[in-house]
């Protein structure tokens, strides 16, 4: 925020680059002198979280395409033989494997408190657009990741996801055979989800970059949501964020290695040791953890092409959320009301994960299309209203003052 | 005084507008071949040449599987029970109305072919299941009956009719 004017290069080398490069300087403005308020607690690590995941997922991926065949025939013996003779084989697709869904908890974490905290709104607009872009690109490329095992849930995940896109009228089934480049899911559909699903982490990284930039223009939101007022307010990225951040990834790695180590397949499914077999369904097709609440939106819609749309709109009406909460207060701590409907709201979204994995029949399918309600009301009704009728708590003048008391 | 010459056209005007129009053409050129080398190759297309079945084998009451172009096709020889319980279904309260008459060939009523694809998102329904003791798709719960129709479920339409003729009365071709 205060531009890189502190930056002064030692060495003879960094005085030469500077004068050619600024890249010390940036990185210094963006690392090093950058003011972080000084009242962040630990649900602001998990963006350093995932950055750290999207290098390991990038670094174990690219090692584990030395090994992969993308073809229907020899995908499923490529992975067992990475399991079994590639040396470390096993390990690193484990990481990999776990390191997806450890990448989705620290996204959920870091949505819900961007929502907790208001951290989308005004000046921050354009920085969660830009997360909810990440977000998608995630989820896509979880999904084709997905698929190039080509085991039983891999080729059958991969018949219903791109079957949603033939519920367009008129261009669905052109569109349809376009996707899987045959007339079903098959070799060439294998073929280019690989390439798809090696190039996206990179597109993921460049948004990234424009993520962290809006960011650092905007300047981090904090636990009161009021703005940094003096430098008694904030204090330098190193060594307070970075030590922070840096305690955090560690703790999250126990976890990650906990999963990678101990439970390597208990996020996944033991229908996908089977090789993939057009002429059979398995019984009980169920998605990934990091999708059911979607997938549970998805079937409580009895007509195909709206559940098709209430399934993308569930996910781009967060790109509205800016808007669509009116109040002027950011933090839910001063919001009494709007407190109590976020953790509501959380509690209909893990609701719906549970659903998602049910059969969907009886009870599932009311109790679904109930939370489905609620999940679209929060945001066209619940949250609009709130902030015209919410009574808000009385902000703290300063981030110091909220730390220190009125002393400060 | 100095701004009379922009508002005519000049010959230079054209030359931006024509080289501009140009470059569009050709971009959108270039996007043809890339777009285009996604749909299926000609080896793929190839492969999807039609294919002959023989009936004979195929006992009443039994369903078998043939697989065209990457789908499965199901053939079922119908009992008289199936027949009757196709036929008799009042088509108003069907959610895609069709007779059974327009689901089968003339004069092959024991017939029915279809595509084996749950018309929601995909799966393959499980033959002599559900309600109507035609098919049940285990991933979302529609329920087809012995005609093939939806009759419960998200799905919207009926398993789909490949294209195929009789070549004779114990054998058919696909495609």
């Amino acid at each position: 925020m205060s531009g890189h004017s502190t930056y002064q290069p030692q060495s003879g080398f960094m005085k030469w680059m500077e004068r050619r490069l600024p890249i010390g300087g940036l990185v210094h403005s963006s690392f090093v002198a950058y003011p972080t308020p000084r009242n962040l607690n630990y649900w602001w690590t998990f963006g350093g979280i995932l950055s750290f995941m999207l290098g390991v997922q990038i670094i174990t991926g690219v090692v584990l395409a030395m090994h992969y065949t993308p073809h229907a025939d020899l995908a499923f013996k490529s992975v067992e033989t990475i399991m079994r003779d590639v040396n470390y084989g096993w390990l690193l697709r484990y990481l990999h494997a776990t390191g997806a869904s450890m990448f989705f908890i620290a996204v959920y974490i870091h949505i819900f408190r961007g929502m907790y905290y208001g951290s989308y709104k005004e000046p921050r607009e354009v920085l969660w657009i830009l997360g909810v872009i990440i977000y998608l690109l995630m989820m896509a490329t979880g999904f084709l990741g997905y698929t190039l095992p080509w085991g039983q849930m891999s080729f059958w995940g991969a018949t219903v996801i791109t079957n949603f896109f033939s519920a367009f009228p008129g261009i669905g089934e052109p569109l349809v055979t376009w996707l899987w480049g045959g007339y079903g899911v098959g070799s060439p559909t294998l073929n280019r989800f690989f390439s798809l699903h090696y190039l996206l982490p990179f597109v993921i990284a460049g948004v990234v970059i424009l993520h962290v930039w809006a960011l650092h223009v905007a300047g981090q939101n904090n636990p009161t949501g009021i703005d940094p007022k003096s430098d008694k307010d904030t204090v330098p990225f190193t060594p307070y964020a970075t030590v922070k951040d840096g305690f955090m990834i560690v703790c999250f790695c126990i976890l990650f290695a906990w999963f990678a180590f101990y439970l390597p397949n208990y996020l996944g499914h033991a229908d996908n040791y089977v090789p993939a077999n057009p002429a059979v369904t398995p019984a009980h097709i169920v998605p990934e953890w990091y999708y059911l609440p979607f997938y549970a939106i998805l079937r409580a819609i009895p007509n195909k092409l709206l559940g098709v749309l209430a399934l993308f709109g569930s996910i781009g009406i967060l790109a509205f959320l800016p808007w669509l909460d009116t109040s002027k207060v950011k933090s839910a701590r001063y919001r009494p009301l709007y407190r109590q409907f976020f953790w509501l709201f959380f509690a209909v979204c893990i609701g719906l994960g549970w659903l998602g994995a049910k059969p969907a029949e009886g009870i599932y399918v009311v109790l679904a299309r109930i939370l489905t309600v609620y999940y679209f009301a929060h945001f066209i009704i619940i949250l609009p209203l709130l902030g015209i009728f919410e009574k808000t708590k009385p902000l703290p003048n300063s981030i110091s003052e909220s730390v220190l008391g009125s002393k400060a | 005084m100095t701004t009379v010459s922009s508002a005519e056209h000049t010959r230079r005007d054209f030359l931006y507008i024509a080289t501009g129009a140009i470059g569009a053409v050709g971009a959108a050129a270039v996007v043809v071949p890339l777009i285009a080398q996604m749909n299926p190759d000609a080896s793929t297309i190839a492969a999807g040449a039609p294919i002959e079945v023989d009936l004979a084998p195929v006992a009443e009451g039994q369903i078998i599987k043939v697989f065209w172009r990457s789908k499965p096709i199901f053939i079922s020889h119908r009992s008289k029970k199936e027949i009757e319980a196709a036929q008799k279904v009042d088509l108003g309260s069907l959610p895609d109305p069709q007779p059974d008459s327009a689901r089968v060939k003339p004069g092959h009523d024991q017939w029915l072919v279809v595509v084996g694809i749950c018309t929601h998102l995909g799966c393959i329904p499980l033959a002599h299941q559900g309600q109507y003791e035609g098919w049940f798709c285990p991933c979302h719960g529609s329920v087809y009956d012995t005609s093939g129709r939806i009759r419960q479920g998200p799905a919207p339409a009926n398993l789909p009719l490949p294209p195929y003729a009789f070549v004779s009365d114990t054998k058919i071709r696909i495609g």
